[in-house]
């Protein structure tokens, strides 16, 4: 029982971080925890058709199908986090120049609330998927320990809804007017950690032989597998042993989303001007 | 009315110091050459280099491949050697009626295996070393390494 908790703790713990810095972004907006809900849901049962079709699903791209599948669906979480960023940093100025005046978080109706979703429901797609297959076999395989081994699968579900509550309460601390600034730090990190896992998987599938190589090497001081190792590989990207490419891309990311933040933003000078004239 | 050269004006008074000790004259920021200039382009063009000229270096190596078994949730052969410094080919047949999930942070490889199937997994040229690796699934038994020597 125990070992399956822990099986499948660890498959929630980046889906559960990952709600919970969604939420926290979203603060304030009505219909959020519906719009969370329809993402959970969504991906739930897109990870038991995952599951179901995972040998079908292998043999595609001669036998790459499910690194593909899953990088593809990384780099979409990616494309959607990138969007919800650009987006706010377009449209959020006046609402985080709001929410510094009043010291609270301002309801406002329109937020990339669909892109979110999307984030949440992949997060809970990849990763629940893994899950969902663990659990059918113990089920599947039967005997006196099957009951127990489901009941410990309830809970470390249970146990990566925690982790989510935590983040969300963690982040509701930071004081109003820097919760902005800090959600947005955490999705481009995120985003970028995302997009260094995507190239991982692609790499692995043989598709971009090039700057394999590992950089470094930190598996000594934390690894991949330990539960902060998985925390921070979740909410930074942090991997022990990174190749070429995954720091390429994980740079890259930050540099395209904050330069496309750039782009987006009203020049703040003309907006000094107007306030002073 | 609005001063026709105000910004050359202000960017006079920010950079004047450095104007009178014999630096050229600059009217725009370091940040607005950076991402609205040549800065950025130019940073790029050897990453882009370098890309190209390892993809070529790698592109030129033959593939080991190496047949493994999965029975019982256990590996066999649980020891696999490949040639250091050279990328494998492993065919992981699966034979048990459930599904495992090939895992290892060290070889970076993350692979489910349904049951019945195989599955055919690209391994990175290695250095030589031990590379641990499991069954996720069933992680008491499922136990391997791969040595690169």
């Amino acid at each position: 029982m125990l070992a399956a908790l822990v099986i499948v703790f660890r498959e929630m713990i980046e889906a559960g971080l990952i709600v919970g810095i969604v939420l926290a972004a979203t603060k304030g907006v009505p219909r959020r925890g519906l719009w969370v809900a329809y993402g959970l849901i969504g991906g739930t049962a897109g990870a038991c058709i995952v599951a179901a079709f995972a040998g079908q699903i292998a043999t595609l791209f001669e036998g790459s199908g499910q690194e593909l599948f899953n990088a593809s669906i990384l780099l979409l979480a990616v494309g959607m986090l990138t969007w919800h960023n650009v987006w706010m940093a377009s449209h959020g100025r006046v609402m985080a120049r709001e929410m510094r005046q009043l010291g609270v978080a301002v309801a406002s109706g329109e937020r990339p609330l669909g892109a979110l979703a999307i984030v949440c429901g992949v997060a809970m797609l990849r990763e629940g998927s893994e899950a969902v297959l663990f659990l059918y076999g113990i089920a599947a395989s039967g005997g006196t320990s099957a009951a127990g081994m489901m009941a410990g699968g309830a809970l470390g579900v249970l146990a990566g809804a925690a982790v989510s509550a935590l983040m969300y309460f963690g982040l509701l601390s930071v004081p109003a007017r820097h919760l902005f600034a800090v959600t947005t730090g955490l999705i481009t990190l995120l985003a970028a950690g995302l997009a260094s896992q995507a190239v991982a998987f692609v790499q692995q599938a043989g598709y971009l032989e090039v700057l394999t190589g590992t950089v470094w090497d930190t598996s000594w001081l934390l690894s991949d597998d330990s539960l902060i190792g998985r925390l921070v590989h979740t909410l930074i990207g942090y991997t022990a042993q990174p190749s070429g490419a995954q720091l390429v891309i994980y740079l890259l990311t930050i540099a395209i989303i904050v330069a496309l933040m750039r782009f987006v933003r009203s020049p703040p000078a003309s907006e000094g001007k107007a306030a002073t004239t | 009315m609005k001063p026709p050269n105000r910004q050359r004006h202000d960017s006079w008074r920010k950079y004047g110091t450095a104007i009178a000790l014999g630096a050229p004259p600059i009217t725009t920021t370091f940040r607005q050459r950076f991402w609205r200039g040549r800065i950025l382009p130019q940073c790029l063009v050897p990453v882009y280099l370098a890309t190209l000229a390892l993809g070529g270096a790698a592109l030129a190596e033959d593939v080991t491949n190496i047949e493994v078994t999965i029975k019982d949730h256990r590996f066999s052969p649980s020891e696999i050697r490949v040639p250091a410094g050279k990328p494998t080919l492993l065919t992981i047949k699966n034979e048990d009626p459930t599904a495992e999930e090939f895992d290892s942070s060290a070889l970076k490889v993350e692979k489910v295996i349904a049951g019945g199937r195989s599955a055919t997994l690209r391994l990175r040229p290695l250095g030589p070393g031990r590379y641990p690796f499991i069954g996720e699934y069933h992680s008491d038994t499922a136990q391997g390494v791969v040595i690169a020597e």
